[in-house]
């Protein structure tokens, strides 16, 4: 006998499953506004507070309060706003693409479109970002072409990947896209030693590096905020917490932990929180943290609070482990919506005019498809070549290769 | 350890019996459920495997049946995964783990290749590894080159783990009941595209579904198939193909296709491996083409081929061919011509026939 009692295995679960009642209440949710904004070159220690909170911005009442408001012209919200609009409706065409066969696979950004569409207006020309398969918005918000982007999707013969990869997982080293893995968590570390090498040769150049809530376990997680930590990188760390990692709820990678962004505190690295949801708080958030690595002040990890309202991927049904109607307990709202209420409030923007701009995206969209589907799509029309399989593994082909491209007939 | 009953008739094909009809996938569930009930110390855990049962459902309904304790939800670490199934089993438990793809283990190479493999060994047997390491393996899904890889050979290259590749439902469950069971840790590679029928590389054709194949009856119960025994799937005397996972139904079709009387070998095991039969049929038949979906260089077709020209020399009629992937990442848009394919395996055989 023990004066102790007998041990038992703790396994996180979620408030609610399929069924129940969806409920948020366990969510602390700052009022807008409330959250200070440091001087960038701020010790970790004397923020601490900012990796439990959330920053925000936008208030209910769609006004722009706080520190951290007032960073962007109307001008640049309204291209901020056509951005999320425009990820928004490409990722409805090309959901409804898969469906149809034209591509194998799709994974969209619903509800989490001011994340990656805001961060990109903290970066400048020459940055390097690590990104995750979620986080198309970088993209569209540097004006990639979006036919560029369906050419991957649909692996036809314009694929600017030759047919190698996954759908959506895009590369463009112009457009400080790095080349998405579908390993999780490896561009993570990478992108410390991207900053790393900036630093080194004395560069202006900063890095970001993109995780999601799930992904955060992975060793490679815990190895970037080490060398982060240890040589200052210029870089900036982002988490992107969306709730699920396919079915598996943030609690399981977060444990005890109150936070992700909390991570960051025992390597010594500023960590803040903010809602991923709100335009604006994501874009002063993030231009902290690039002030910050500019200016050689080190790392800056921030986690984004947001929500998966879509399904992980087209092979996933979150009806099987989250209830139906969750998304619409969410909090903190739709971005693209919130932002919308802001300009309407600001008088810059209206009900018709917004009625107006999605008709024109949507054509845009269209019309990049018809463009894109010329060029075929997945299993019909122009494709890749089968040499393009035995190309691009090394600079130059090793003769065992060469063999079997011409036992291919190629 | 109870053995699998004999219904293998001599000849490869199953008595007919009033058997339960499954897919691969519930075979895999249906050991981990047998296991389980058996015996208190295995636990199963993984990524998305608990309340939702995994992503290909392989755990369906293990959770609510045993509890959260002995079926979760594991963070995304494949590292992780293995070294605190690596703890569990020191500590006494039977881990059956699942990596979500095989693609995903590299995390956890590490844990597996220098940890699981060598615990015995190093401690002289004061510590032992049984643990069960199921992945999903190979293409034909349009995965690209991070949902289609078939890593067996960056395990049989390391001393102290098993390998096992079933290629039907049937041998799914024993050869995973007998994994559980086994004093050492397995690598069990289930090949995806045979989780709902036997595919053929006919990938323009819909699959039959396993409840239409003799090899889709599972008894419910327990019984299991001794790791490092293969199967001969098809009688022949011509030429021996050597295969197994998925390409045992594309050296199955090829071979009717081409009209060549082959014998097909399903290895079932890679390590061990059952050079007995190799040995025998290879000294038949005097030809043979060993065929997988992971690429050639240094893949396990090397180790086979050098094992038939050790012990089969003297018998051979014709150089030993192989039919693999290409030594390439595997493509995503490309995939049919990247797949070894009936035609391909076939016109090796042809080859091999006329040399
Ligand atoms: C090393 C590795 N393990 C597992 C997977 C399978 N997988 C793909 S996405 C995913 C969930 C990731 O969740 P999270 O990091 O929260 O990102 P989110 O999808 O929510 O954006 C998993 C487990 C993988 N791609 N790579
Ligand atoms: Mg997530």
């Amino acid at each position: 006998m023990t004066e102790f009692p007998l041990l038992s295995l703790h396994v996180p679960e979620p408030a609610v499953r399929p069924g129940g009642q969806p409920d948020f209440s366990n969510v602390k949710i700052a009022k807008a506004g409330a959250v200070p904004r440091p001087e960038v070159d701020v010790a970790s220690e004397e923020i601490r507070d900012l990796a439990y909170s959330i920053i925000r911005v936008l208030n209910r009442d769609g006004e722009a309060v706080g520190p951290w408001a007032g960073l962007l012209s109307d001008e640049e919200l309204l291209t901020g706003l056509r951005n999320m609009m425009k990820l928004r409706a490409f990722d409805a065409r090309m959901l409804m693409a898969q469906r149809q066969g034209k591509t194998s696979f799709y994974m969209q950004h619903l509800g989490e479109e001011a994340v990656s569409c805001a961060f990109r207006k903290a970066l400048r020309k020459g940055d390097m970002n690590f990104p995750t398969y979620r986080q198309a918005g970088l993209l569209i918000a540097d004006d990639y072409p979006m036919v560029e982007m369906m050419n991957q999707i649909f692996s036809n013969e314009s694929d600017p990947l030759r047919g190698r990869q996954l759908p959506i997982m895009y590369s463009s080293k112009e457009h400080g896209f790095f080349t998405i893995s579908g390993n999780l968590a490896t561009q993570y570390v990478q992108a410390v030693g991207w900053a790393m090498a900036s630093a080194i040769k004395n560069d202006t150049k900063i890095a970001a590096a993109w995780i999601g809530d799930g992904s955060t376990a992975e060793s490679d997680f815990h190895s970037a905020l080490v060398f982060a930590s240890t040589y200052k990188a210029p870089v900036i760390l982002n988490i992107v917490n969306n709730q699920w990692a396919i079915s598996t709820f943030q609690g399981i990678a977060r444990g005890g932990s109150g936070t992700f962004a909390a991570r960051g505190l025992g390597f010594g690295i500023p960590a803040l929180r903010v809602d991923g949801n709100d335009y604006l708080a994501v874009y002063a958030v993030s231009r902290w943290a690039a002030e910050r690595a500019r200016r050689n002040l080190g790392p800056t990890l921030i986690e984004y609070v947001t929500y998966r309202v879509g399904a992980h991927s087209t092979s996933d049904d979150p009806s099987a482990y989250r209830p139906k109607t969750e998304s619409e307990a969410w909090p903190l709202g739709d971005p693209v919506l919130r932002l919308k209420k802001h300009l309407i409030v600001k008088g810059v923007w209206s009900e018709e005019r917004h009625v107006q701009a999605e008709a024109e995206i949507l054509d845009e969209v269209i019309q990049a498809q018809k463009q894109a589907e010329v060029h075929g799509t997945l299993h019909a029309g122009g494709k890749p070549s089968v040499r393009d399989i035995f190309e691009g593994v090394y600079a130059e082909m090793p003769a065992h290769i060469r063999r079997q491209r011409q036992k291919a007939g190629y | 350890m109870p053995r699998c009953p004999p219904i293998f008739a001599a000849s490869g094909k199953r008595q007919v019996t009033d058997m339960a009809r499954m897919t691969m996938i519930e075979a895999v569930r249906s050991a981990m459920d047998v296991s389980m009930e058996r015996d208190g110390d295995v636990v199963v855990f993984g990524e998305d495997v608990g309340y939702f049962g995994g992503v290909f459902r392989c755990t369906q309904g293990l959770q609510a049946k045993y509890g959260k304790t002995r079926c979760f939800d594991a963070p995304i670490s494949e590292s992780g995964i293995v070294g605190t199934a690596i703890g569990m089993a020191a500590y006494g438990l039977k881990p059956c783990v699942e990596i979500q793809f095989a693609d995903y283990m590299y995390p956890a190479y590490d844990q597996i290749t220098q940890e699981a493999a060598r615990i015995r060994y190093r401690s002289n047997g004061d510590f032992t590894c049984p643990i069960v390491l199921r992945m999903p393996t190979g293409g034909g899904i349009f995965g690209g080159q991070t949902h289609s890889q078939s890593p067996e050979a960056l395990f049989t290259h390391v001393c102290g783990l098993k390998v096992v590749v079933p290629s039907n439902p049937y041998d799914a469950k024993g050869l995973l009941i007998a994994s559980i069971e086994d004093p050492d840790p397995v690598m069990f590679l289930e090949p995806k595209r045979l989780y709902n029928g036997p595919f053929d590389g006919h990938h323009e054709k819909p699959v039959t579904p396993w409840s239409k194949h003799e090899l889709g009856e599972v008894p419910d119960g327990h019984y299991s198939i001794p790791i490092g025994k293969a199967e001969v799937r098809r009688q022949g005397s011509a030429v021996t193909v050597i295969t197994y996972g998925t390409m045992v139904h594309v050296a199955l079709a090829a071979a009717e296709e081409m009209g060549i009387d082959a014998e097909v070998i399903d290895l079932r095991s890679l390590l061990p491996l059952d050079l007995d039969t190799i040995v025998q049929s290879v000294t038949k038949t005097g030809r043979c083409v060993m065929v997988h979906e992971a690429t050639l260089t240094s893949g396990f077709g090397a180790e086979v081929v050098a094992l038939v020209q050790e012990h089969c020399f003297y018998h051979l009629e014709a150089p030993v061919v192989r039919v693999t992937g290409w030594d390439t990442p595997y493509p995503h848009a490309q995939e049919w011509d990247y797949f070894p394919g009936p035609g391909r395996v076939g016109r090796a055989l042809a080859e091999v026939m006329e040399a």
